[in-house]
């Protein structure tokens, strides 16, 4: 048994390149299902409230099945399951463009939409109907007054979830790795398979993990206190 | 493909439902339930020893278990599980099955988690609790027993009920140090099979859907009695409270 070393990793071009390959990708994941869940969750939201009743089930549907069904299985209903139902060129196509990426970006997105819409529902439920009223009386269209009234105040009301629920899409992106997608736990197993220095190697895991969680934390703490409507006044 | 599905639940159900079990481990869907329930079982009075522990005024107590907690709620699952997976075996000297790894991971993961939910609901309770007991006689460990707890933990039957669907979600991930659960017996059948492995994970989605769905109704309904109940307690005009969703904690 060797001693504690976590120079032996870290003084290590190859176990650092590795880990690095591995950060790029998690943030590759982690932002790009970010985006598509914000922009699918907003669009979730228009569907909901537009007068359709139909769209409205549709919707509820989504976000049921997102919520309710494991992000494990969500992910390899994906990549085992409906990847093997696309036609040929679209496959061949995936798989040199890096196909495990591209489904765990798809697939947490997707997932995370219904999280975030819900956010975004109950943010701006809590504006109250009265300003929604008083923006009309003031001559706003619906649009314009959704634009400038109701979705500033129904986003900074969803602050918080929205922010707990990025964190954990954070987390979440570690999932990816039983889909193969070479991300930081996938570098994390890699040189731990290569140098057998599992408790060094788990530690920095570990850190880095938390390092990146803690760090998204703090800027969503940052951005609630900018939105704050009452920063600077006299409380 | 729905008479596909049809036929590979006809072959593979039992597989499905207890694993290989009068001739290896228990498995399925039981083995997801037991696995789940256990930890619950586990993680709550867990839970109610950290909420203590990190309300307490012992800094030895307090500062230990609030670093755990913000650890475990700042690493993903999966990196916990590989954790134990390494550690659990090294400090019992055993070779202890996955399940055994996977029942510690998420007693501790959950119990972290659901130790926020008991210390808000204690905190939310207010000093004058607290005060009123010991004005009675109570000591500390008497008020939490009979005044504090017995009021906060009422409160939290919901937020049971919805960490449990989420402890049935974080099951699968056992999947990476095999634990023979649902998700495993659906890989198993999906490895036989060969050619169908969409029809095969889409019924893996249907039961856990099925499941999780209709526990988290029934948070929901339980959710709403509550809240109409503490309506009807308070005094004064009763304030209608809105029965909101539970929001359920991500796998």
């Amino acid at each position: 048994m060797k001693g504690f070393d976590l120079w032996a990793i870290l003084n290590n071009a190859d176990y650092t390149a590795m880990l690095l390959h591995g950060i790029e990708m998690t943030f590759v994941i982690y932002i790009g299902s970010w985006l598509l869940a914000m922009a699918l969750a907003f669009s979730l939201l228009c569907i909901r409230f537009s007068p359709f009743r139909f769209g409205d089930r549709l919707v509820a549907g989504y976000v049921s099945y997102h919520r309710n069904v494991p992000t494990l299985v969500q992910l390899m209903l994906w990549y085992f399951g409906i990847f093997t139902l696309l036609p040929d060129w679209m496959t061949s196509w995936l798989v040199a463009h890096n196909a495990e990426t591209i489904f765990a970006i798809l697939g947490l997105g997707l997932c995370q939409a219904a999280y975030f819409s819900e956010d975004l529902r109950s943010g701006l439920r809590s504006v109250s109907t009265g300003q929604m009223e008083a923006s009309k009386a003031l001559g706003h269209s619906y649009l314009s007054a959704m634009r400038f009234v109701i979705l500033p105040q129904g986003v900074r009301n969803a602050l918080p979830p929205l922010i707990n629920h990025s964190v954990s899409l954070f987390k979440n992106s570690s999932i990816a790795i039983v889909i193969g997608a070479p991300e930081l736990t996938h570098a994390v197993k890699e040189v731990e398979n290569l140098s057998f220095r599992t408790f060094e190697i788990y530690v920095i895991g570990t850190v880095l993990y938390l390092f990146f969680s803690l760090l998204i934390m703090a800027a969503g703490a940052y951005l609630s206190m900018r939105a704050d409507p009452l920063r600077g006044a006299a409380r | 493909m729905i008479n596909d599905m049809i036929a590979i639940i006809s072959d593979h159900w039992l597989l499905l439902l207890i694993g290989q079990y009068p001739n290896g481990p228990l498995g399925g869907l039981a083995n997801t339930l037991i696995l789940s329930a256990l930890s619950i079982a586990l993680a709550f009075p867990v839970s109610i020893l950290f909420a203590l522990a990190r309300l307490s005024k012992w800094r030895m107590l307090r500062w230990p278990v609030t670093a755990l907690v913000y650890i475990t709620r700042g690493v993903p699952l999966l990196m916990l599980i590989l954790w134990s997976y390494f550690l659990v075996p090294l400090l019992t000297g055993a070779d202890v099955p996955s399940f055994v790894t996977m029942l510690t991971t998420l007693v501790v993961y959950q119990g972290a988690f659901l130790s926020e939910v008991v210390r808000g609901g204690i905190v939310a309770l207010g000093h004058g609790q607290m005060e009123a007991a010991k004005a009675l006689g109570h000591s500390y460990l008497g008020a939490m027993r009979f005044i504090i707890l017995p009021q906060a933990l009422y409160n939290m039957i919901p937020s049971i009920i919805s960490t449990f669907v989420s402890t049935i979600k974080d099951t699968t991930l056992g999947y990476v140090i095999n634990v023979p659960d649902l998700t495993f017996a659906a890989n198993q059948v999906n490895n036989q099979l060969l050619t169908q492995p969409f029809q095969v994970f889409l019924i893996l989605a249907i039961v856990y859907y099925a499941i999780c769905w209709s526990l988290t109704q029934v948070a929901n309904i339980i959710e709403r009695r509550i809240t109409r109940r503490r309506a009807g307690e308070t005094r004064g005009p009763a304030v209608p409270a809105e029965p909101r969703p539970i929001a359920l904690e991500q796998p």
